[in-house]
């Protein structure tokens, strides 16, 4: 479904992505850990398409096309999703009238007819009990005023509305309470399905209990310094990423 | 000799003075008269005028003009379908070239708010109470120009306790085939607690020739009367416009107004100025400004807090493109006697291209000590991170920034009570957005 082949990337002339190498498949769950600053939101925000990224080197191949050549836009109309680290607050743009142009942007460019405001009532409604998303929420503007947590769980709210085909969560487990990593781990785990991928950005193993993942990748200094199965993580939430750096350092200086 | 000379000359010289005007309005000749002499004493505003300062009105006078007095001659309903708004169910008064036009209308009838020709209504004790009285009015030469030799326009009067169903669609006709004067005057007159919902807004027939509108609107709300008042300027191209609004509001009066600029006139010039002589009044100003190409739009308002208790409550917002030039000037004076005053103003800005130019400035003048009075001026970019995150959504970059522009509207939009108006609204922001795109 994807494919990263040593890809570079900076930002205002930072070098941030130094040859990430990545292959992900239909149905896999792939976990990116890894220490503050290391590079995994730039990843994310490369393959999103966000323009102040300049890529230098290297493919990005996503469901047999060029995902690099392709605006923002489109690749979301291609079944690319990133729920934000950061989701932005608009205000004067409802969360309903927001998800509905979303959605009809995406139904178009595949020559569907919009979703008649019956069907996509009936759609919300069924989206928002999976993901136990606060109906009152969805009236309002963008995010605005929402609270960290209301923030994280819009964002698979519409994971869940836009059905995508591969979708970055990027740390979507900060800021929610016990109760709602929960609810959201279990709304992903009902959207997974053998057409789908996830790539979810953690710094905490106890999400993957509740999803668990194929592969657990660490990313340190821009690259991929380890890869391994969800015994990783729990390495690592014991022993922390020192004894990784400097691993990736002794190699270095070898 | 400098151009506005030929325009001074055209207007002073060129045309029948007020005297020689035959229309059947010969109760206020005496007002044409004194507002002609009024108007030869201001001359026309210069840059050097401190009220005109950013605005060249010279470079938009130096065209030959008519004073056009022709009559409507086809205008048709055909031709009137696309002046209106889509869903709107409204009274509907017609003006081609600031002439009412009955044929055309649909007038409320038969209760106590009436529409009626000022020419018609010249003999009326209340429009000569009123007519040309506003203190804001008289140190404005282009308002003495029009009350001089004003077209005709409208009288609109609504008895105590009078109330409508629906609001009255005012919708001004240009059919000008030469570069015409256009000088249309209305008189809106609402006595104790009555009610009333007016739209104004205008198309042009023929844009070959430049049409210049100098509009006045005179208001007038007795105690307890409550105005919407909604104007919307747009869709006529090689138009320029002047326009000068202004209200007295008498104790417990409340009045709302709205001013829409749209696309695409040359020059837009609106002068709002509200008179505050009773006691616990409210004032809502809404300005949406949204220009391109290389559109001049200067909004000048004053609110005059001349007693105590008074709440006004100002909200410009503009969006800019191009080589767009705006002009913002939102004075608020608070006389000695007016305690207890709330005075607020904002005007916020969004420039959406380099060349795009805002000037705003706001004027207080407080002579009062126990007031609560602010002010506030924003010029802002597209924030990059709403639009990357609209566009990560699937959402097109027109779509996208038709979003943004909407959003940034949103407080504007959000006060107009008239849904079918909030949806034509919405509409043009998704135009000009449109144009500004594929431009
Ligand atoms: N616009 C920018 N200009 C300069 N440096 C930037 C810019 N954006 C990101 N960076 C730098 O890129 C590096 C990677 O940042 P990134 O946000 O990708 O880290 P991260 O792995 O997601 O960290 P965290 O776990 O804290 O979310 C950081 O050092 C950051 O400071
Ligand atoms: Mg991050």
């Amino acid at each position: 479904m994807l494919t990263i082949k040593n890809l570079h990337a900076e930002v205002d002339g930072k070098k941030i992505l130094k040859g990430i190498n990545l292959e992900i498949r239909k149905g896999e769950m792939h976990a990116i850990m890894g220490p503050n600053g290391s590079g995994k939101s730039s990843l994310s925000s490369v393959l999103a398409g966000r323009e102040n990224y300049t890529v230098t080197e290297g493919e990005v191949i996503f469901e047999g096309k060029n995902l690099l050549d392709l605006s923002p836009e489109d690749r979301a109309r291609e079944g690319l999703f990133l729920a934000f680290q950061y989701p932005v607050e608009i205000p004067g743009v409802s969360n309903l009238h927001f998800l509905k142009t979303a959605l009809n942007e995406i139904r178009t460019y595949h020559n569907l007819p919009p979703l008649e405001s019956k069907e996509f009532l009936k759609l919300t409604k069924e989206k928002q009990q999976l993901v136990d998303f606060n109906a009152n929420l969805m009236n309002r503007s963008l995010n605005e005023g929402f609270s960290g947590g209301e923030k994280k769980r819009n964002e698979v709210f519409q994971l869940a509305m836009l059905d995508p085909k591969l979708a970055i969560l990027d740390e979507t487990d900060s800021g929610l309470d016990i109760d709602a990593l929960r609810i959201v781990a279990a709304g992903v785990n009902k959207l997974r399905n053998a057409d789908k991928a996830f790539m979810v950005i953690t710094h905490y193993q106890r999400l993957l209990e509740y999803i668990v993942p194929d592969f657990v990748h660490v990313l340190y200094n821009g690259q991929i310094v380890k890869t391994g199965t969800k015994e990783l993580a729990l390495e690592l939430e014991e022993k922390g990423y020192d004894w990784l750096k400097e691993e990736v350092h002794q190699k270095e200086s070898v | 000799m400098t151009s506005d000379k030929s325009f001074y000359e055209f207007i002073s010289n060129g045309v029948p003075g007020p005297e020689q005007k035959v229309d059947a309005d010969n109760a206020i000749m005496p007002a044409r008269k004194l507002a002609f002499s009024r108007f030869k004493e201001l001359g026309l505003p210069t840059v050097k005028t401190e009220e005109w300062r950013y605005t060249n009105i010279q470079r938009f006078l130096k065209d030959a003009f008519t004073l056009a007095q022709e009559e409507q001659g086809a205008v048709t309903a055909e031709q009137l379908s696309n002046a209106g708004i889509p869903q709107l169910d409204s009274y509907r008064a017609v003006l081609v070239n600031g002439r009412l036009q009955a044929n055309l209308s649909t007038l409320p009838s038969g209760g106590k708010i009436t529409v009626s020709k000022i020419s018609d209504a010249a003999g009326n004790t209340q429009l000569q109470a009123w007519f040309d009285k506003h203190p804001h009015l008289q140190s404005q030469p282009f308002a003495a120009l029009n009350a001089a030799l004003f077209a005709d326009g409208l009288f609109i009067e609504a008895g105590v306790n009078a109330a409508l169903d629906k609001p009255i669609h005012i919708i001004h006709v240009y059919t000008a085939s030469a570069n015409a004067f256009i000088q249309p005057r209305h008189l809106v007159l609402l006595h104790k607690s009555a009610t009333l919902e007016i739209i104004e807004s205008a198309i042009g027939l023929n844009d070959a020739a430049i049409t210049f509108v100098n509009g006045v609107t005179e208001v007038v709300l007795e105690e307890n009367a409550e105005l919407w008042h909604y104007n919307i300027q747009s869709t006529i191209k090689n138009s320029r416009h002047i326009y000068h609004t202004s209200a007295t509001q008498k104790a417990d009066s409340r009045y709302h107004h709205f001013n829409f600029t749209l696309p695409s006139a040359e020059l837009t010039r609106n002068n709002l100025s509200v008179a505050l002589t009773g006691s616990n009044t409210e004032t809502n100003l809404h300005g949406l400004y949204l220009a391109t190409g290389s559109q001049h739009v200067d909004n000048h308002t004053f609110v005059d807090h001349l007693v105590a208790n008074c709440n006004s409550n100002e909200l410009y917002k503009g969006v800019l493109l191009d080589d767009a030039n705006g002009v913002f000037t939102g004075k608020i004076h608070v006389h000695q006697d007016a305690q207890k005053t709330n005075a607020f103003q904002q005007n916020n800005n969004l420039l959406m291209s380099e060349k795009a130019n805002i000037n705003s400035q706001p004027q207080l003048e407080i002579y009062a000590d126990d007031v609560k009075c602010s002010h506030g001026f924003t010029v802002g970019r597209f924030s990059e991170e709403s639009l990357f995150y609209l566009r990560s959504r699937g959402i097109g970059e027109e779509a996208a920034k038709s979003l943004l522009v909407n959003a940034f509207a949103f407080d504007i939009t959000d006060q107009v009570h008239i849904p079918a108006l909030q949806d034509f609204l919405a509409d043009k922001i998704r135009q000009y957005v449109a144009g500004a795109i594929n431009n």
